[in-house]
């Protein structure tokens, strides 16, 4: 992707309902889907997360940035019952999720990927995108057994499956084994099957990440279309480009804390945004250069 | 040397009681790890709390199929004692406590005494349990022993394999239906990766521990056909310990783990295998071949496990998918 691609055009619709919205750490949202209250993650002696208020607003891509080691993908894994937080509460459109178990977050709508790829390698394509769908009557044991039971579901099921492939341009790859497809492949298997479950909230870490670039144009038309479909997206990025390119508000995270918010021609500018970058290791890939421009134009 | 009579009792085997228990048994441990990725290194456990339900429930006048029913609700409940604690952890803490709660299985079987009651009366305690078995004789219908064309068996063999096949094919009917349907692609998909499958809302511990309990049943009716057919259940590491359990891994990895029929070729061939190197060793010494001064009668029962050691090492190194694998898919990099 480049850097001249006029950003504003693409995205001002969503982003609307965000102008108005004050841009500090913790800001209330029109319509919040998830919002976060008081979550810390201690590790010993490390507070990896330690986030006062956020508040996600519904129906718009935003992304969470920040350097290596910020907390992002601890945050994912808190949000999403992967980890407990050792204090906090936070409620997922509305519902309480601090006592829900992995399975029972996702059954609810709110979906993740992961910053590893989690392709299951030897279930061929179509079967890791069946797994995905929710409700199925097959997944009892003794119903499974009985093959009229599910046998018409599962057509349906695999209809969806096949059009999301599709759509994804992974369909000749269906009945191949997912552990022979490429890392950008795996990706894009991933985030297919987490719509499987028809997520209202989905949460991607670094879908970009190790992508193939040829790929990572079609991975951003892919995050589009999801919040063009009326879900909420989530995503953590490092490529600022990627951040221009495709988000409606930027969440950013540094030693475990929220320490700004803004639409991305703002966070460009922000002084604190510049300083927790220039304060990390030069391992940090985001390009502050890029920024400084982006900020300054 | 009578190649001969080697080969028809190689055959035998292949057929044989060891065969069709093994292969139940195995089909258990292939739901466990071929399917689930469940490492259970205890499934002697299960076999011998399956055996002694039943043989314990038969002693005392309990009937035959609610005394098979007490066995596979005993193996149930073991299944869900080592399952609670374990399944939520890594996978290797499941592996631990596995050996361990069989281990400890065995043992209590064999005490004569535990916490001042007296468990001897019931288990018999290190004699076992001996002439339980009346009632699963007493059903059957052969006369005499029974000779095909490449088999023969006993009366009380001849009984034993015939219910001993029909429980493995029917196990297989099942295994195939379990594993075609949604509920088999949840288990898979703990397998490949559980956090995945949580991921995307399926309940893994669940599933595991339903794998779990599932697997350990299949256990159980290997150890049922096992002391059936010998009409005794002892408490030694051979019968009912870990080497037992180092037997059914065998199998299921010589055919070929998470494939349907694997473990059942898997647990033929192993036996037949058994007794062919047994058999050719003590020909050889026979005839002289092999000097007494080298290997003597006793030492050949060992040696064939070493030479079955050997041919195990042999297989990793040159077919490790085992028979029924496909080595495409072993290639594959979990995760
Ligand atoms: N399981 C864990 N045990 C100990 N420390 C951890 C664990 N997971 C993450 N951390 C630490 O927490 C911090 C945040 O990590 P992470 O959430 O992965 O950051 P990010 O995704 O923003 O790069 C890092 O310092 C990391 O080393
Ligand atoms: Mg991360």
């Amino acid at each position: 992707m480049s850097a001249d691609t006029p950003t504003d055009t693409v995205t001002s619709t969503a982003a609307d309902v965000l102008t108005d919205v004050q841009q500090v750490p913790g800001s209330p949202k029109p319509d919040p889907m998830l919002t976060a209250d008081g979550i810390i993650r201690r590790f010993g002696g490390l507070t990896a997360v330690d986030v006062r208020h956020l508040e996600i607003q519904r129906g718009v891509i935003t992304a969470l940035i920040g350097p290596n080691g910020a907390g992002k993908t601890t945050f994912f894994n808190l949000m999403t019952g992967f980890d407990t937080p050792d204090e906090g509460t936070w409620n997922f459109d509305g519902v309480a999720m601090g006592k829900l178990p992995a399975h029972q977050v996702a059954r609810n709508g709110m979906v993740r990927t992961f910053q590893l790829t989690k392709a299951l390698s030897r279930l061929s394509v179509i079967e890791n995108m069946k797994l995905g769908a929710g409700h199925q009557k097959g997944e009892n044991l003794f119903r499974g057994l009985v093959k009229p039971i599910w046998g018409a579901q599962e057509r349906e099921i695999e209809a969806r499956a096949d059009a999301l492939l599709d759509r994804f341009k992974l369909a000749h790859m269906r009945e191949e084994f997912a552990g022979t497809l490429s890392g950008g492949q795996r990706k894009l298997l991933e985030m297919a099957r987490a719509l499987m479950t028809d997520p209202s909230l989905i949460m991607l870490d670094e879908p970009m990440a190790g992508v193939n670039p040829a790929l990572t144009q079609s991975l951003l038309g892919h995050v589009k279309s999801l919040r063009d479909e009326g879900r909420t997206v989530v995503f953590v990025e490092h490529d600022m480009d990627v951040v221009r390119d495709i988000s409606d508000w930027v969440v950013v995270m540094a030693e475990g804390s929220i320490i700004a918010e803004g639409p991305h021609e703002a966070i460009g500018a922000n002084q604190t945004v510049i300083d927790a970058y220039l304060g990390t290791s030069h391992d940090a890939p985001l390009d502050l250069g890029e920024i400084d421009v982006e900020g300054a134009s | 040397m009578d190649w001969g009579s080697i080969l028809a009792e190689t055959v035998n085997k292949f057929f044989g009681v060891q065969a069709a228990y093994f292969a139940l048994a195995a089909i258990g441990l292939n739901i466990h790890f071929g399917y689930t990725g469940l490492l259970n290194f205890g499934h002697a456990g299960f076999m011998a709390i399956g055996a002694y339900g039943l043989a314990i429930s038969l002693q005392n006048g309990v009937p035959l199929l609610l005394a098979v029913l007490i066995g596979l609700l005993a193996a149930t409940a073991f299944a869900l004692l080592l399952g609670a604690p374990t399944l939520r952890l890594r996978a290797d803490y499941l592996a631990i406590v596995t050996i361990a709660a069989a281990e400890i299985a065995r043992i209590l079987f064999r005490a004569t005494e535990i916490a001042g009651f007296n468990t001897r009366e019931y288990t018999g305690g290190s004699t076992g349990i001996n002439g339980f078995a009346d009632p699963f004789k007493d059903l059957n219908p052969y006369t005499g022993s029974v000779d095909l064309w490449f088999v023969s068996f006993s009366r009380n063999d001849a009984w034993t394999v015939t219910v001993g096949w029909a429980l493995v094919l029917l196990s297989v009917l099942f295994v195939h239906l379990a594993m075609r349907s949604p509920w088999g692609r949840v288990l898979k998909a703990v397998r490949e990766d559980e956090d995945a499958a949580r991921a995307l809302g399926k309940n893994a511990y669940s599933i595991k521990m339903q794998s779990l309990v599932l697997g350990g049943l299949f256990g159980a009716l290997g150890g049922m056909i096992f002391v059936l057919g010998q009409s005794s259940v002892q408490p030694t590491p051979q019968d009912l310990g870990a080497p037992k359990t180092f037997f059914i891994w065998v199998a299921v990895i010589l055919g070929g783990t998470g494939k349907l029929w694997g473990p059942v070729i898997g647990s033929m061939i192993f036996s037949a295998l058994l007794q062919f190197t047994d058999l050719t060793l003590r020909g050889f010494q026979e005839e002289g071949i092999i000097p007494t001064w080298f290997m003597d009668g006793v030492q050949v029962g060992q040696v064939r496990f070493i030479l079955m050691g050997l041919g195990l090492m042999l297989l990793m190194a040159f077919r490790p998918q085992g028979i029924f694998g496909d080595k495409r898919e072993l290639a594959l990099d979990v995760r």
